[in-house]
């Protein structure tokens, strides 16, 4: 192995900066768990498609799991109604801290095509707070790569 | 002593809110309970103001999985007050876009089954061929989901010249991976063992329970609204409604599968035919809609959509009433979970294919009313899948 060989700093610029504990806290793999709300389904979809073989997010050493108490990402997607609002919050405070909120789809962001609906309960940042907002409907399964990937380079 | 098990309603066994209530005397379900009203977005009110046009974007989004379904079922309602004559190249571009969005949910199912009794590869093949899919629609509609294609009178965009070989390309270069996996399923000794005799409803039970699509055909009932009231072009199109006899989830399956190859089938045709038919002729022009009332369906991929509109004369509809097939499915589960063991009823509750969006829409282990965790929705995959590998190790 060529041992001269150096990472683009460009790419990865939080590995020059000093890690501070949240920093060091995202640093490695990141588990995700995913929370659907009274979604259509689309962004739940292209969210699974990104496991699959032609998106791969594992190779970031993301991965999906099942249950919020070892997650460090929250993703969440689908308008938020008066019934799956407390659920979230619950979701939300059984979470451990550092937690990065990922408003997932046009609905996550703002409510959507359902904000007019009468069951519906304010978008996602209303409700927790956001780190992360990946606009579309659905968004590309590249966008929320993308959105992900992003946030880490800032942080 | 019985043991409630909730499955739901934030639960990775499904990607959607619903709670479901296991019963359990041992390992033995003996009592099932749902619950639904995570996904209620009020669709059917907020379609009350809208008009007739933006409602399409709105039905669209009842189920990402269903997007064509649902436009499909409204047109026909929509179409049917107005009295609307459809040009026939707009028949044919519904009938492919229906069933393109077949193909891509049934193989999505069959990733999803793969994931539930523990063959992650099934899963990952699964969800790669159905990439093509995707791709196909983004040739022909623009997006891989929501593909708004659908408008009264017809269809937004036309299939060109241009296209056509493009899209047999693809759909040539599935049939061969379809026949890899489903020869790699159905050889399988294990998963025949896992999913025979599991979750059997009988033709009676179906008939009693008013079950649609492929649930109710794998139990030998013919019932398919393309061939029972045939809408676009179906009536024209050469295809046969595929049928089982056991009822069980492995018959669920096998519907599944050659219904794919009917797909192909009919997409081909409609390719066929439409090179025939004069481009740009795709939407009949529809100036208002009169007092009335319409009635559409269409068959999802999950059974048969029913929309009903009531038009006053104005530009938005009084009333839009919508049921979908899920709405009926998911109350089989009374018959096919009761008596299996718990790693069983969960395939079992997974073969019906539930579409909690279109009902109105399940996942953590943790009952909302005890605030008890008993077992949560890995612990059931994770049961379901160490029943597999003891099987693996029998044989």
């Amino acid at each position: 192995m060529d041992t001269n060989f150096q990472l683009p700093s460009s790419d990865f610029p939080q590995i020059k900066k000093t890690l501070g504990f949240k920093e060091h806290c995202f640093k490695k793999s990141l588990w995700l768990y995913h929370f659907g709300g009274a979604s259509c389904n689309n962004c739940d979809i292209e969210i699974l498609d990104c496991l699959t073989p032609r998106y791969d997010v594992e190779r970031f050493g993301m991965l999906l799991i099942g249950s919020v108490r070892h997650a460090d990402v929250l993703l969440v997607n689908g308008s938020i109604n008066t019934k799956c609002r407390d659920r979230l919050l619950e979701i939300y405070k059984q979470a451990p801290r550092p937690i990065v909120v990922v408003a997932i789809g046009a609905c996550g962001c703002t409510g959507g095509i359902f904000a007019e609906g009468n069951t519906f309960a304010g978008p996602v940042d209303k409700i927790i707070p956001v780190d992360v907002y990946i606009p579309g409907c659905p968004p590309k399964p590249e966008a929320i790569l993308a959105g992900i990937v992003n946030f880490l380079n800032k942080k | 002593m019985k043991t409630i098990i909730p499955v739901g309603p934030y639960h990775p066994l499904q990607e959607e809110p619903e709670l479901f209530k296991l019963f359990c005397d041992g390992e033995t379900v003996v009592d099932i309970e749902w619950e639904t009203g995570y996904n209620h977005r009020g669709i059917e009110k907020i379609n009350e103001s809208k008009t007739f046009e933006q409602i399409f974007f709105v039905v669209e989004r009842i189920c990402g999985i269903c997007s064509t379904s649902h436009p499909f079922a409204y047109a026909n309602a929509v179409e049917e007050i107005a009295n609307v004559n459809v040009p026939d190249r707009a028949k044919y571009i519904r009938c492919i876009i229906g069933e393109l969005e077949r193909l891509h949910s049934h193989l999505l199912w069959v990733g999803l089954a793969g994931h539930f009794i523990g063959y992650n590869t099934v899963f990952m093949w699964a969800w790669k061929y159905r990439e093509p899919v995707l791709d196909l629609f983004e040739i022909i509609t623009g997006n891989r989901n929501s593909y708004a294609m659908f408008k009264i009178g017809g269809v937004r965009r036309d299939i060109t010249a241009q296209q056509i070989p493009a899209i047999r390309k693809i759909l040539n270069a599935l049939k061969p991976k379809a026949d890899l996996l489903f020869g790699a399923v159905l050889d399988d000794p294990v998963i025949h063992m896992r999913t025979k005799g599991i979750g059997i409803l009988t033709k009676q039970d179906v008939i009693d329970y008013c079950a649609v699509g492929p649930t109710a055909r794998a139990s030998g009932l013919a019932i398919d609204i393309r061939k029972d009231d045939p809408y676009a072009a179906y009536g024209m199109l050469d295809w046969k409604v595929i049928t089982a006899q056991e009822g069980d989830v492995f018959a669920k399956a096998a519907v599944r599968f050659l219904e794919i190859y009917e797909s192909i089938k009919i997409i081909e045709q409609s390719l066929a035919a439409i090179e025939k038919l004069p481009e740009g002729d795709i939407s009949a022009i529809v100036k208002n809609i009169p007092v009335g009332m319409g009635c559409g369906r269409a068959e999802a991929p999950r059974g048969e959509v029913f929309h009903f509109v009531k038009s006053d004369g104005s530009n938005s509809p009084v009333r839009h009433k919508i049921r979908a097939p899920s709405y009926v499915n998911v109350a089989t589960f009374k018959k096919s979970c009761v008596g299996q063991s718990i790693s069983d009823a969960t395939l079992a509750l997974a073969a019906v294919d539930p579409c909690y969006c279109c009902t109105e829409r399940m996942a953590f282990a943790y009952d909302a009313y005890t605030k008890k965790k008993i077992m949560d929705g890995n612990d059931l995959i994770r049961h379901s899948q160490k029943r597999t590998e003891e099987l693996k190790r029998k044989l």
